[in-house]
């Protein structure tokens, strides 16, 4: 495939951009997608800088058949994706819950937006909950939640690689405010970087005549027994254990020696790091955890800053769902769970810096 | 009677005969023409099969044909990505009546509307068999079924979806539309080969619904289930070709 | 001394506010800086007022809204109130006095006060416009009246621009420039005038501030 991006350079545009030369940049061949505010430039720039490299589009009549043709598109071999957000990400949930069962790999982006229902058009952290765990499984799938757009871009060539590598349904989870925002990134080529990039194969349409080295290809993901589910799902849960190590992306600062550790993920792990930081220069011992991989979630890592840190303070755009994350990987240790929590609302450095002063006990 | 007839398809595939339809059943009536002209058109390799869940679902190893399962409603999607992902492949999407006009009707209009280039096969037999005889999108006005089980109540519940006279009504001049029974097995097989060289062709959509029998939600015997499917039906369900291309029209 | 600035820019749709946040913001990026620019969408967006973040700064800039501002610029009666709780003590306040009528200016004041509430706008049509007590300096910019009488009334928002250059302080002229040619250079390709044009209007804007700037 002729190479989209020809040497590294330095740009600046908004989230939606990136993902669009993100996703050429990773060889994606085809995006089927339908239209909901705030991913639409995804489509937009897709629709513009595709038929320039060969690549194509559909767009279809809803999310569930955008996600099914992108299941379509990845069985015929193709690096398929889409992108979508708040109700559109209700009903991709049903074709990623195909794609689990039979280890196809979509690839997604989500730019969270306010939920729940129709709500607001800007921004939240509200998909966390439908994001990690929104099918009728074991959430066998990967979320990648990004800060910055050079993130976003990074982890868009990660997504099909990984996706395509471990045979896992796939998110890049951004949000409205990264969607939309313009900032500052650099653009390369990921062979240039040593990136390894997973071949994609057909699952069905391949070369060659059946009984010469050609079988015809039966998949199902529908099976008559419960026996026989609990084979497949149980092969598919040792897999996705198996790879956990290899996944899992975590950043941890100044967690070693610290009174209180904040734990933030995505854009508001920018205002969580900014607090970090100026605390530490005022003296309080305050530490930082991002998950970068919401699922897998780096559960061992977490638990181990635990070890040295029990005070935890949740910073999230959304009612708890990071929390349930962190007190689920944290259970049957002695910790102390503190919060700021904002369902549909950016949360600014002064925010954090302002909450864990008032906290007395933590004084200097 | 020729060979063809009497003699399995090649595209059939042996190890899953006999097949797992119910007794009396007008699947594997359809699925037999299906097999033939895969044959026909000698595009076994290039084709692939995918099936909606319901009884269209029993299909999914019929052939040796790459075959794929889907969700309830989303073969129509699923088998439109592989085709806009690798246009030389020929892909069938098979469903019943629910999956096509009731939980998948959004996916069947659009795709007939954007004139993919697939071949939608859907099977009518009036009910959902499958999860025991509900009502349909097709289901007769006073048909019993489970959930109309006083017959079905037209000004409650809508009359029976025409759905080749809705899909011709919204597809290209290109697009190829017809209604075939399992009644009539040579005009059944015509309709589904024409039908199957306009996807070939790659000219247009292709949609063939089939008036086909369901004795055990019926609970029909014999003769009834025949004087249901080509009395009672038809007097609903036209049968012929709605779209054609004009040289191969026929009255 | 880590450098970082932080701009509100608010006005009515057609004021031209997002383009001057997003001007600004690219100039940030041309002196290798970070820079972000983030614009208030949605529905709110129609009919609503027009509201751009933008911050530029040495290091990855934290979250892409804040509290206080260091500039903030309102173009409306409607935009003061929508922007005022980003007002802050060390907060140039810039606005076009010749759309906006400000009853009583409150007094310029030196001391400091830490504020840690959180900004959560209200919008009220019949509000009166007002500015909070504290603010570390409020400049008048007539740049309605300047764009009508002496230049073009198009360049209104380039006027604007200058001003927030120079008081922000932390993009150079010909950044600034260079981002204008990026957005506006088809134009100025078709017209060349225009480019004189937009250049006298951001110089007006920079010289009205840096005026401002020395007289306090």
């Amino acid at each position: 495939m002729e190479r989209a991006i020809k040497e590294e350079k330095r740009v600046f545009m908004t989230g939606n951009e990136v993902v669009a030369w993100g996703a050429l940049a990773a060889e994606a061949d085809i995006m089927y997608g339908y239209p909901i505010t705030p991913q639409n430039e995804v489509m937009h720039y897709w629709t513009r800088l595709a038929p320039k490299h060969g690549r194509k589009f559909l767009q279809t009549e809803d999310e569930l058949s955008a996600g099914f043709t992108t299941i379509g598109g990845v069985l015929a071999g193709r690096r398929a994706f889409t992108a979508t957000a708040g109700p559109g990400n209700i009903l991709l949930q049903e074709p990623v819950s195909m794609a689990e069962m039979m280890r196809l790999p979509m690839v997604m982006a989500i730019m969270q937006r306010g939920g729940p229902s129709t709500a607001t058009v800007i921004y939240s952290q509200q998909e966390v909950n439908l994001t990690t765990s929104g099918g009728n499984g074991e959430a066998l799938r990967i979320v990648y939640s990004t800060a910055t757009h050079q993130e976003l871009y990074d982890y868009t060539i990660k997504a099909f690689n990984a996706a395509w590598k471990y045979r896992f349904p796939t998110f890049i989870l951004g949000d409205g405010y990264q969607a939309k925002m313009r900032e500052p990134l650099v653009m390369y080529n990921p062979q240039d970087k040593g990136v390894e990039m997973a071949a994609s194969e057909p699952f069905v349409g391949k070369e060659g005549k059946f009984g010469e080295g050609r079988e015809p290809a039966h998949l199902r993901n529908a099976f008559s027994m419960e026996e026989e589910l609990y084979e497949v799902v149980m092969e598919h849960i040792q897999d996705y254990n198996k790879i956990t190590p290899q996944i899992v992306e975590y950043v941890s600062l100044g967690c070693e020696e610290a009174d209180l550790v904040i734990v933030a993920h995505g854009i508001v792990s920018r205002a969580a790091v900014a607090a970090q930081e100026k605390l530490r220069r005022e003296g309080y011992r305050v530490g930082f955890f991002r998950p970068i991989t919401l699922r897998p979630f780096p559960v061992r890592a977490l638990r181990k800053v635990c070890k040295s840190t029990s005070k935890f303070l949740v910073v999230e755009s959304a009612f708890g769902q990071l929390a349930r994350l962190v007190k689920e990987a944290l259970f049957g240790l002695e910790a102390e769970m503190d919060e700021i929590f904002m369902p549909g609302l950016g949360i600014t450095s002064e925010k954090i810096i302002g909450h864990v002063k008032k906290k007395s006990e933590l004084k200097v | 009677m020729s060979a063809s007839e009497t003699t399995m398809p090649k595209s059939w595939r042996l190890e899953t005969k006999p097949h797992k339809f119910c007794p009396g059943c007008g699947h594997g009536l359809v699925l037999k023409v299906l097999g033939q002209v895969v044959d026909e058109l000698d595009i076994q390799e290039r084709a692939v099969f995918g099936c909606d869940i319901g009884c269209s679902l029993l299909a999914w190893d019929f052939f040796n044909i790459d075959s794929v399962q889907t969700h309830h409603g989303r073969t129509t999607p699923v088998i439109t990505g592989i085709v806009r992902a690798n246009p030389s492949l020929i892909g069938i999407a098979y469903m019943g009546d629910g999956g096509g006009y009731a939980i998948g009707s959004q996916h069947l209009v659009n795709a007939a509307n954007r004139n993919d280039k697939i071949f939608v096969l859907l099977v009518n037999n009036t009910n959902y068999g499958m999860t025991g005889g509900q009502m349909a999108p097709t289901t007769l006005p006073g048909q019993i079924t489970e959930t109309t089980p006083y017959g079905r109540d037209v000004d409650e519940t809508g009359s029976p979806t025409l759905g080749p006279e809705m899909v011709a009504a919204i597809s290209s001049e290109t697009a190829y539309v017809a209604r075939g029974t399992v009644s009539n097995m040579s005009k059944l097989k015509k309709f589904i080969k024409r039908a199957m060289e306009n996807v070939v062709a790659g000219r247009g959509f292709s949609f063939v619904e089939v008036l086909a029998t369901c004795p055990t939600n019926w609970r029909t015997n014999a003769r009834d289930t025949w004087k249901f499917l080509d009395e009672d039906m038809k007097k609903y369900f036209k049968v012929g070709e709605f779209k054609t291309l004009p040289t191969e029209r026929e009255e | 001394m880590k450098r970082l600035a932080k701009v509100v820019i608010a006005g009515e749709g057609g004021q031209g506010v997002q383009s001057i946040a997003d001007i600004l913001a690219e100039a940030g990026n041309e002196e290798g800086l970070e820079a972000l620019y983030i614009p208030n969408f949605g529905i709110e967006q129609r009919g609503g007022v027009s509201v751009a973040f933008v911050q530029i700064a040495d290091n990855l800039i934290g979250s892409p809204k804040f509290e206080k501002g260091d500039v903030v610029v309102a173009l409306s009666d409607r935009a003061v109130n929508r922007v005022k709780c980003h007002v802050g003590a060390n907060t140039i306040f810039v606005y076009d006095n010749s759309l906006i009528e400000i009853a009583e200016l409150p007094e310029k004041t030196d001391d400091y006060i830490e504020e840690e509430g959180e900004c959560r706008p209200v919008e009220k049509e019949d509000q009166p416009v007002s500015l909070p007590d504290k603010i570390g300096k409020v400049i008048a910019v007539p740049a309605t009246d300047i764009a009508k009488k002496e230049l073009h009334p198009r360049v209104f928002n380039v006027i604007i621009l200058g001003a927030v250059v120079e008081a922000a302080r932390i993009v150079g002229e010909d950044s600034i420039k260079i981002a204008i040619e990026n957005n506006l250079g088809k134009k100025f390709d078709k017209n060349p005038e225009l480019r004189e044009l937009n250049f006298r209007a951001l110089q007006k804007g920079i010289d009205i501030v840096k005026e401002a700037l020395v007289r306090s």
